[in-house]
């Protein structure tokens, strides 16, 4: 087994404040629209945007919302694993929204797929964005990109990639890990 | 701790804590789904449902049905009254024969205690039971737990009484052994007849007086008097059973503390139970009745989602 820092804490940090501006430049004061974290670990990522959104943009009131996909996932009864869902937690509609929707890994772009379905159910959005983390290109099942990326890596299916986070972790960092000897 | 133990709800002697824990879990996150303004998901679309009521249910099918539709599954009902069963075709057979056409997971309704059990061990469908005989109703069991946790916090060290026909209620010995699992004490309050004397031997408390049981407990579920379940008469007349172990305002006032009231359904109202008390705001009922379609929807994504 391998592993390889792809970000440390510095640059983490750094990229969140990128994709923050990001986010800013093209939603403005957020009035029209929303940010929605995908249960359970794009949450995890969404909470650190949304806190730096709100040290850096302290007169902003950005709408926060948590989605879980779990009921909506397409390998419900064919993966070989039971499923057991997160909070849901979306206290305004997402009609006529820009709905900014953050995960921390992109990779075969099903959990995004069923997110989109999910979203579907609190209303109809004006439009959907993506934010990811991390963007494995490589290796996606369904034609899905996101507009604001942390990091783009090439990697194959065996390797892993695995973020972690100082609240559950005590640690910033995001790591490549393979079941291989060679050093990555 | 994703999956249940299980494949079959047969009754909640039959699964353990977690899947206890795991079934209130997943109850909560459907709650949060059929009170959105879409109340339904996509999950069980590729899965098909039979309701097999050889009993008569007015409630339990209607949630169950509602909750299959709120997770987008294929269902068929049947009902004895209107079926080959009155044509002398066995239970088996029935089943069988409903199976041959697909059918992934059956919830079935029996008045003969253990039908689902002997269903278990010869087909390949997951199978509820939603009531066999007078002996288990796991779902309301379930329903009331969660109903109690959705009140209370917590169920551990919390005192519930279940009070009235204790001898005939599917809905006392699921609760009884939902209760215990979950470590919540039992008291068992009613007429002698009416309370059978090997309940003792199942851990739980019993007294033949009614307030006794009220003043110690935290949550009162009252059962109803199941008529139609008694061959012989267990006590004189509804009117002195109302008047020994009827719950009215005047015995909650007496109480100097503020219990939770609980009715699985349906009420005789001023029988076991007097309006006063079942439609005051220390009772749940209703809450019961929405939440049984939040955990029923649980029982099946979980159990669906096992067949791997």
């Amino acid at each position: 087994m391998q592993s390889r820092v792809i970000l440390d804490s510095k640059k983490l940090q750094l990229t969140i404040d990128r994709l923050c501006y990001q986010i800013v430049e093209t939603h403005k004061d957020f009035k029209d629209a929303c940010i929605i974290g995908v249960q359970p670990r794009g949450v995890l990522f969404a909470d650190r945007l949304v806190k730096r959104l709100q040290h850096l943009f302290p007169n902003y009131t950005i709408p926060y919302g948590k989605l879980d996909i779990t009921f909506y996932r397409d390998d419900f009864r064919r993966a070989d694993k039971a499923f057991s869902p997160s909070v849901t937690d979306i206290t305004f509609s997402l009609e006529n929204k820009n709905v900014i929707l953050v995960d921390d890994v992109l990779y075969t772009g099903r959990t995004i797929r069923s997110a989109l379905d999910a979203l579907m159910d609190f209303g109809r959005p004006n439009d959907v964005e993506l934010v990811v983390l991390i963007d494995r290109r490589l290796q996606r099942h369904v034609p899905i990109q996101a507009k604001y990326v942390g990091k783009t890596i090439d990697s194959i299916n065996s390797e892993k990639v695995k973020v972690y986070w100082q609240e559950t972790h005590e640690e910033d960092k995001v790591e490549l890990i393979a079941h291989t000897d060679k050093p990555l | 701790m994703s999956a249940l133990s299980t494949k079959h709800l047969l009754g909640i002697k039959y699964i353990n804590t977690e899947d206890i824990h795991l079934i209130l879990q997943t109850a909560k996150e459907f709650k949060e789904v059929i009170n959105r303004p879409i109340k339904k998901v996509p999950s069980l679309r590729d899965v098909t449902i039979a309701n097999l009521f050889f009993e008569n249910s007015t409630r339990t099918r209607i949630s169950f049905e509602l909750a299959q539709k709120r997770l987008s599954a294929d269902t068929i009902n049947f009902s004895a009254s209107a079926s080959s069963v009155k044509k002398g075709e066995t239970l088996l057979d029935t089943v069988n024969n409903i199976l041959a056409m697909k059918v992934d997971m059956i919830v079935m309704r029996h008045s003969s205690v253990g039908a689902p059990m002997f269903l278990a061990d010869k087909i390949q469908a997951n199978i509820i039971n939603a009531g066999d005989g007078t002996h288990e109703h796991p779902t309301q069991a379930l329903l009331d737990a969660y109903s109690i946790k959705e009140k209370m916090g917590e169920l551990k060290g919390l005192n519930v009484a279940i009070c009235g026909d204790i001898r005939h209620s599917r809905v006392a010995l699921s609760n009884i052994f939902c209760l215990q699992k979950l470590g919540a004490n039992v008291m068992l309050a009613g007429p002698p007849t009416l309370i059978p004397k090997h309940m003792e031997s199942l851990g739980v408390k019993t007294t033949y007086n009614i307030k006794e049981a009220l003043q110690w407990c935290d949550v009162a579920n009252v059962l109803r008097i199941q008529l139609e379940r008694q061959d012989i008469k267990y006590f004189p007349t509804l009117r002195e059973y109302s008047l020994y172990y009827g719950i009215n305002r005047a015995l909650l006032d007496s109480l100097k503390k503020e219990i939770v009231i609980m009715h699985p359904g349906p009420i005789n109202r001023g029988v076991e139970i007097n309006s006063d008390v079942a439609d005051s705001k220390q009772s749940i009922i209703l809450d019961q009745v929405e939440n049984g379609v939040a955990v029923r929807m649980a029982i099946m994504f979980l159990l669906a989602g096992r067949s791997f």
